[in-house]
C-alpha cells in the first residue's frame, strides 16, 4: 500500500515535470546532442550522401584562418564590452540609487536602450558612424576635426561595435545592481559614518563586496552576450572589412545558412559550447569563494 | 411529418450535389506553390499579388499559392527546407546566382527539360542573352529571369557643373573618371573633404561592383561551367588596383571601405558628386534628389561592362508533370513581353527580352524617363554576376581580398592570390 502510493506521487511528480521536459529535450538538449554527433560527420548533398569523416572538420577549422580571425575578435570584444558595461552599470546604479531630482526618468533614460530591439539600434549606430553625413563626424567636423571611416577601418571597426553593446547592455545590469543596492539594509551605511569611513572605502569594504553574487550574475550573462549577440553585425558591417568584425556566431551563421556547410556549422557550434561552458564554470569556482552570500 | 421528411431528404441531396459541384474542380485543379523574394523597396508583394491573379483568372484551372519569403537568402533556405520537409514548392523566384547549389541539391529540373513544343524551345531563347548566363549552365537553361538589375552610375549635375564639367558628358572611361573626380572632389579651408569625386560601395556585395570593373577591363570572374575562377589573371588584379587607385592614390574616394548601406544617403546629400549602384535604387534617387542628377552607363576600361544581379525562375524536381506544365505557364505569362513591360515599370527592374522594350508602355515610358534606357543598352556589355559551386564560400573568398586591399592591408596581387588558391582548393572536387 505505502509502496504503491509513492509510486503513484513519483508518477504523478514526472507527470508534472513531463511538458517542460519534453520541450527541453526537444529544443535544448536533443539539437545539443545532435550538433555534436553532426560535428563528426561531412554535409550531405543529394549527390554526396553525409558520412562518417571522425575529427577531419576539426582539422579544418584549425587550418581556418577566418576561425582564428573571428575568434580572436571574440576575445577582444568580450574584453572590451565586459568590464566596462559593468563598471558603468555600478555606477550608474549607484548613481539613480541616491537622492536625485526626476530619479525615475533617469533611471528609464539609462534602460531605454535595453528596450530597443538590437537591429534597430544598428540602424540608428550606422548613421552615427557613417563618414562625413554620419552624427559623430558632423560633431568632430564642427570643432574642425578631419571626418573619419569609423566603420571601413579594420582599425576601428571592433571598437564601434564595442561602443554599441556597452551603450546597450550597461543599462541592463544597472537594473540588477539597483536591486540589490536596494534589499541593501541602511543601517551599515550609518555604522559606517559613524566609525568614520569614507564613501570609497565604504564602497570597496561594504557595498561592493555585498554586490558578489549580482556581479557573478552579470559576469556570466555579459560574458554569453558577447558570444550571442551577433545581430547588429547584419546591419553594420556583415563582419567586414575583410573579417576585422566578425564574431564567432556571425560565422557560424554565415557557414551554416550562406556556405550551406551544415557539418562544418555544427563542427564550430560545438567549440563555441564547450568555450562557454568551461568560461561558466571556471567563473563558478573561482567567484565562488569570493562571494559573501547571505 | 413524411412530407418534412422529404423536405429534409431533398435539402441534403441538393447540398451534397452542391458540395460535389465545388469539389469537382478543386480535384482537377493543379496547385502550385511558389516563394519569391523581395529585395528592393516599394509595394512588390501586391504587385506580385497582382500579377497572381491576372493569371489565374486567364487559367482557372491553376491556382497558385505566391509565398513572400523574406530576401534572397530567405527564400531559399525556405525553399530548400521545404523540399527536404516533403511540402515542397513548384516554382520558386531565387537569387540567379543559386543555380549551382540547386544544382548540386539534385533540387531544380533543366526548362530544356519541361518545353514541348518548338514555340517553346523559341521562348527559351527570347530574353537578353547577358541575363541567361547566369541560368545557364552545362549546356541547359534552369533559370528563367524575372526580377533582374544591373549596376549604373548615378551622377550629380549640379556638382558637375559646380565643377566646371559638362553635366550632359559624364565620364566614360577609367581615366575620365579619375580626372573628373579629381575636379569634383572638394575639400574645405582646413583640407577636410566636403564633397568626393566618386563613390564605389564596398561592404555587402563587394564581389559584384568588382565584377564591374573587372569586365570594364575585359576579363571576367568565373568560367561558364562554374568551376574555376579567375581572380589571380594579371587584368583582374589590374582592376582591383584601379579601385584601390582611386582611393588610395587618386584621392576621388574615401579610403577603406564604403558602405552599401548609407551610400545612397551620401549621394542624396551631395556627398559624393557619382555613385555606383543598383538599378533597383533608381525610383527612391527621383523621388529624393533635391538637385538635377544623371544615370550613366559605367565607365570603360577595354569596354564597358557591369554585371547583372537578381532573381530568376526555377522549376522543382519534385513536381508531377501536370505541375510542371501549371509551372512553365505561370513563367511564361509573367514573362510575356507586355507584363516584363509592366513589372519593370513598377519595380525599376529592367525588361528582361529586348520585345517587352518594344511594346507601347514600355516606349513611352523610356521616352520620358531616359536612365531606363541606359540600364537597356548597357545591357549588351554585362555579363554574369559571381556564381560558382560553393558559391558563398568563393564570393567570401573574393569579398574579403576586396576589402583587405582596400583597407591597406595587402596588396591586390597577394590578396587575390590568396583568394585564387583557396577557390582552386574548393572547386577542385567540380572539375
Amino acid at each position: 500500500m505505502k509502496r504503491s502510493e509513492t509510486r503513484i506521487a513519483q508518477v504523478y511528480g514526472w507527470l508534472l515535470l513531463l511538458p517542460a521536459a519534453v520541450l527541453l529535450i526537444a529544443f535544448t538538449h536533443y539539437p545539443t546532442v545532435a550538433t555534436l554527433v553532426q560535428s563528426f560527420f561531412s554535409s550531405g548533398t543529394a549527390t554526396r550522401p553525409s558520412a562518417f569523416v571522425g575529427a577531419e572538420n576539426y582539422r579544418f577549422m584549425v587550418a581556418d584562418e577566418v576561425f582564428w580571425k573571428v575568434l580572436s575578435n571574440n576575445i577582444w570584444y568580450a574584453l572590451g564590452t565586459i568590464p566596462v558595461s559593468i563598471a558603468l552599470a555600478v555606477l550608474m546604479a549607484i548613481w539613480v540609487n541616491g537622492r536625485l531630482p526626476a530619479r525615475s526618468v533617469v533611471r528609464m533614460a539609462y534602460f531605454t536602450p535595453t528596450i530597443l530591439p538590437m537591429i534597430a539600434v544598428a540602424n540608428i549606430w550606422l548613421f552615427f558612424y557613417t563618414p562625413e553625413i554620419g552624427l559623430i563626424d558632423q560633431i568632430g567636423g564642427f570643432f574642425g576635426l578631419p571626418g573619419h571611416n569609423w566603420l571601413g577601418d579594420p582599425d576601428t571597426v571592433l571598437g564601434c561595435l564595442i561602443v554599441i553593446t556597452i551603450w546597450k547592455e550597461a543599462g541592463f545590469f544597472m537594473i540588477f545592481y539597483l536591486a540589490a543596492l536596494q534589499s541593501l539594509p541602511p543601517e551599515l551605511e550609518e555604522a559606517a559614518r559613524l566609525e568614520g569611513a569614507g564613501r570609497w572605502y565604504f564602497f570597496r569594504r561594504v557595498t561592493f563586496p555585498l554586490l558578489m553574487p549580482t556581479t557573478l550574475f552579470v559576469l556570466i550573462n555579459a560574458m554569453i552576450n558577447s558570444f550571442k549577440l551577433v545581430d547588429h553585425l547584419f546591419i553594420l558591417t556583415k563582419g567586414g572589412p575583410d573579417n576585422a568584425s566578425a564574431l564567432l556566431l556571425y560565422y557560424i551563421y554565415e557557414v551554416a545558412f550562406s556556405f550551406f556547410d551544415e557539418a562544418y556549422a555544427a563542427t564550430l557550434t560545438a567549440v563555441m559550447l564547450l568555450a562557454l561552458a568551461v568560461i561558466a564554470i571556471g567563473q563558478f569556482l573561482a567567484l565562488d569563494k569570493r562571494i559573501h552570500y547571505r | 411529418m413524411s412530407h418534412l421528411i422529404k423536405r429534409f431528404l431533398g435539402a441534403a441531396a441538393l447540398a451534397a450535389v452542391l458540395a460535389l459541384g465545388q469539389w469537382s474542380p478543386a480535384v482537377a485543379k493543379v496547385e502550385l506553390s511558389m516563394y519569391y523574394p523581395v529585395a528592393v523597396g516599394g509595394p512588390l508583394t501586391k504587385i506580385v499579388d497582382g500579377l497572381i491573379a491576372d493569371f489565374e483568372a486567364a487559367n482557372p484551372d491553376i491556382k497558385v499559392n505566391a509565398i513572400y519569403a523574406g530576401n534572397y537568402n530567405d527564400a531559399r533556405i525556405k525553399a530548400l527546407a521545404a523540399l527536404k520537409s516533403g511540402e515542397p514548392a513548384q516554382l520558386s523566384v531565387m537569387f540567379a546566382i543559386d543555380i549551382y547549389e540547386l544544382i548540386e541539391q539534385d533540387a531544380i529540373v533543366a526548362f530544356d527539360d519541361i518545353v514541348e513544343t518548338e514555340e517553346e524551345r523559341a521562348w527559351l531563347k527570347s530574353f537578353y542573352p547577358a541575363l541567361m548566363e547566369n541560368g545557364t549552365t552545362g549546356g541547359k537553361t534552369w533559370g528563367i529571369p524575372f526580377q533582374r538589375s544591373t549596376i549604373v552610375m548615378y551622377y550629380n549635375k549640379d556638382a558637375f557643373r559646380d565643377a566646371g564639367l559638362d553635366p550632359e558628358a559624364p565620364p566614360a572611361t577609367w581615366d575620365e573618371l579619375v580626372a573628373a573626380g579629381k575636379k569634383l572632389t572638394k575639400t574645405d579651408a582646413s583640407g577636410n573633404v566636403e564633397r568626393w569625386g566618386a563613390m564605389i560601395p564596398s561592404t555587402g556585395y563587394p564581389y559584384w561592383m568588382f565584377g564591374a570593373l573587372t569586365k570594364q577591363n575585359d576579363q571576367v570572374l568565373m568560367n561558364r561551367e562554374g568551376n574555376e575562377t579567375f581572380f589571380d589573371d594579371p587584368d583582374t588584379v589590374e582592376a582591383l588596383q584601379y579601385w584601390v587607385d582611386l582611393g588610395a592614390k587618386h584621392k576621388v574616394m574615401p579610403s577603406g571601405t564604403i558602405e552599401w548601406g548609407t551610400l545612397r544617403q551620401n549621394f542624396l546629400e551631395g556627398r559624393t558628386a557619382i555613385m555606383w549602384h543598383s538599378t533597383g535604387n533608381l525610383t527612391v534617387v527621383k523621388k529624393k534628389a533635391g538637385f538635377d542628377f544623371g544615370v550613366a552607363m559605367l565607365p570603360a576600361k577595354k569596354t564597358r561592362g557591369t554585371p547583372t544581379g537578381g532573381g530568376n525562375f526555377y522549376v522543382f524536381k519534385q513536381t508531377t508533370a501536370e505541375e510542371r506544365k501549371a509551372a512553365m505557364k505561370l513563367v511564361r505569362f509573367l514573362t510575356q513581353p507586355e507584363r516584363t513591360a509592366e513589372w519593370s515599370i513598377k519595380t525599376g527592374y529592367i525588361g528582361t527580352r529586348p520585345d517587352a522594350y518594344r511594346t507601347k508602355a514600355l516606349e513611352d515610358y523610356v521616352a520620358t524617363f531616359s536612365p531606363a534606357a541606359v540600364a537597356r543598352d548597357q545591357l549588351k556589355f554585362a555579363t554574369a554576376e559571381l556564381s560558382t559551386y560553393q558559391t558563398g564560400r568563393v564570393r567570401k573568398l573574393l569579398d574579403d581580398a576586396i576589402q583587405a586591399a582596400l583597407t591597406g592591408g595587402k596588396t591586390p596581387d597577394d590578396a587575390l592570390g590568396a583568394a585564387q588558391k583557396q577557390a582552386d582548393r574548393l572547386l577542385k572536387r567540380y572539375r
